[in-house]
């Protein structure tokens, strides 16, 4: 039985800010823990999003994507997303809709509500650490989190994404 | 001279930029030089950005690389772990591996080949072949045949699931496990593991076959479109075994002409150099290898499927091989060079994995406790390759006596390819831009005939908020005239 929802959480921890989604993916498994909702939430971590992510998302009530943004505003930009069948140039990487996209493709249904949080990094070179405004950003990110996963409903996430 | 590399007069001609990725790294551009009459005079794929992988292995221990190397690429982890295990065997002093361990070793490597593939095939190339083309004709009979397998996407995304359950059995994890460690490996196949993976073979090969079929009835359907589009007679390269069988995971280089002629053959891949060599060109940061006796204007190659399918004699399963000769039979003799032959041969390759994976299953060595090699003496140099999705993939360090890695040079397929995708995409112009209104539709062939290649031009990390494909035209002054975005 699959947990009504879903949290993938994406990103290279030695690229630097792209950690962002591997350290949120950390912190929310530890508050998880804590409060006793880890039958109500999976977490999901990879470098990258990819096709098979849209069997991820069966059997979901709510899906949300986290991942570093580059050039987005800071701290964060949390919103609504739909599925794209845009074709990329690589296998390396799908964008969150995209895989939304595969899901409504092989499955023949719409995909679950879905959303992005988009947290600001900086800096994405190979080698380096997650950087200091990146670190606050996380911060800020998480205590949306924590409300949102308090609350895990279309209607209150719709809200918090306008 | 290459053609099309180096226009005579670049600032009497206006450019046209295609920007397909614009990541964190590997950023990759497309640039078309025309003149007034859309004539066609300098075409050049970009690598814009220097990915440093070298300078981050540079000074950290050895037994540290075949872990760290695997951050390098999100999509092939298992192709720089092992190429770069290959050589840490070497430099930590092991000798031949159980055959445990090289049988868990091949069968991680086989579910590689097959999640990768898998991703590009279906995701990627079959909307290209199934329905990037615009001419009525085409679409009429491609829509017949695609109306044969609505399930392929589906198929697909399975497929490729099933690849990286194999990756997970053997390193624990589905991406970025451990699995091989210098000497051998660290984790055991359980019998459960094993009866797992070999519940769904049977299926996996089915479809594959399936897929096989649909890309073989396209080519039917308009030989003179698929089978030539983007057709760049080159040299190709590949791992083959002692008897000439391709090999993913071991074996020497050889290498043949564009008409199938032996260049070398049972090179040691430790002398790559002495066969190799790459050289810089002061507009792309990706280096531009090349046969060394033939010199950079005619000794450029080809890796990957489409090569290594025809360096090598033959496939040394039985399904895989009957495909193959299908295949070759476009070429009457001679390989084939078309840019779209490469998806055929990435199937073909599937299937190949998919048996050799039977095989493994149904081999009793894979259940084995002995996982780790005898140890002799310590190395300062080694080199380890194996053919990664994408093609021939080099790993080659030095260690000091304190265990660090003091010198890395990696040429990763892509790097490879570098000369070969920049002369297809030359053929596709010659063969459909030149002296034609550019549309979107046109330089989309373009960029067909670089995901062909299946080029890894964003490894290892990807941010959002990143630009869409941009597609600008300047004039020869450097004036924006025109601007067309699509969602990326």
């Amino acid at each position: 039985m699959s947990a009504p929802v879903v949290v993938f959480a994406v990103g290279n921890p030695s690229r630097g800010d792209d950690a962002i989604g591997p350290e949120i993916c950390g912190r929310l498994a530890e508050m998880l823990e804590n409060r006793g909702l880890t039958a109500e939430v999976e977490l999901i971590e990879d470098f990258q999003l990819n096709i098979e992510h849209a069997l991820d998302l069966c059997g979901r009530r709510l899906a949300l994507f986290v991942d570093a943004g580059d050039n987005t505003p800071g701290p964060f930009v949390f919103s609504r997303i739909g599925a794209s069948t845009a074709l990329g140039h690589s296998t390396h990487a799908l964008p969150p809709e995209s895989v939304l996209g595969v899901y409504e493709r092989t499955e023949g249904a719409a995909p679950p509500p879905s959303f992005v949080l988009c947290v600001r990094g900086e800096r994405f070179a190979l080698g380096e650490a997650l950087g200091a405004a990146a670190t606050r950003h996380v911060a800020a990110a998480m205590a949306l989190l924590e409300r949102l996963l308090a609350d895990p409903r279309e209607t209150v996430w719709a809200a918090a994404a306008a | 001279m290459v053609q099309l590399e180096t226009a005579a007069h670049p600032e009497t001609l206006r450019r046209v930029a295609i920007d397909p990725v614009t990541r964190v790294e590997g950023h990759g551009k497309v640039t078309l030089l025309l003149d007034q009459d859309n004539k066609i005079h300098q075409v050049r794929l970009h690598i814009v950005e220097f990915r440093g992988f070298e300078v981050f292995i540079e000074g950290r221990p050895y037994w540290e690389v075949p872990v760290t190397v695997q951050r390098l690429c999100g999509i092939c982890p298992v192709s720089h772990q092992l190429a770069a295990v290959k050589a840490m065997d070497l430099i930590a002093g092991y000798g031949p591996l159980t055959p445990t361990a090289e049988k868990l070793r091949r069968l991680m490597h086989y579910g590689q080949m097959v999640q990768s593939h898998a991703v590009h095939f279906y995701h990627l190339a079959s909307p290209d072949l199934l329905l990037g083309f615009d001419s009525d004709f085409t679409r009429r009979n491609i829509v017949g045949v695609a109306l044969d397998f609505p399930e392929i996407a589906k198929q697909g995304v399975l497929l490729r699931k099933y690849g990286q359950e194999v990756i997970r059995h053997v390193s624990g994890k589905r991406v970025h496990g451990t699995g091989a460690v210098p000497g051998g490996v660290n984790k055991a196949l359980t019998l459960a593991e094993r009866d797992e993976m070999a519940r769904d073979i049977d299926q996996m090969i089915a479809w594959t076959q399936g897929a096989i079929d649909m890309v073989r009835r396209l080519h039917e359907t308009n030989p003179g479109f698929y089978n030539v589009f983007g057709d760049t007679p080159s040299n190709l390269m590949g791992l083959v075994r002692p008897d000439g069988a391709l090999d993913f995971y071991h074996g020497a280089l050889r290498a043949v002409d564009p008409a199938g002629r032996t260049i070398f053959d049972q090179v040691d891949y430790a002398d790559y150099q002495q066969v190799l060599q790459e050289e810089i060109k002061p507009w792309s940061y990706m280096k531009f290898p090349h046969i060394r006796s033939l010199g950079a204007d005619d000794g450029w190659y080809k890796v990957g499927p489409l090569a290594r399918v025809q360096a090598a004699s033959y496939l040394a399963t039985p399904l895989a091989e009957a495909e193959r000769l299908k295949m070759l039979a476009l070429g009457n003799g001679k390989p084939v060079h078309g840019t779209l032959v490469y998806h055929w041969a990435r199937l073909i390759e599937i299937l190949h994995a998919l048996e050799m994976i039977d095989e493994l299953l149904n081999d009793p060595d894979i259940l084995g406790l002995d996982l780790m090699a005898e140890r002799g003496e310590r190395r300062h140099e080694a080199v380890g390759v194996i053919e990664a999705p994408r093609g021939t993939l080099f790993h080659h360090y030095r260690v000091d006596d304190d265990d660090q890695v003091t010198y890395c040079n990696l040429i990763v397929s892509t790097t490879n390819n570098n000369q070969a995708m920049n002369e297809s995409i030359r053929t596709v112009a010659r063969q459909y831009l030149d002296g034609r209104e550019l549309t979107e539709g046109l330089l989309n062939h373009i960029e067909c005939a670089i995901r062909a290649f299946d080029p890894c031009l964003s490894c290892a990390t990807h941010a959002l908020g990143k630009m869409p494909m941009t597609v600008e035209l300047v004039d020869a002054d450097g004036a924006l005239v025109d601007r067309m975005s699509r969602g990326g």
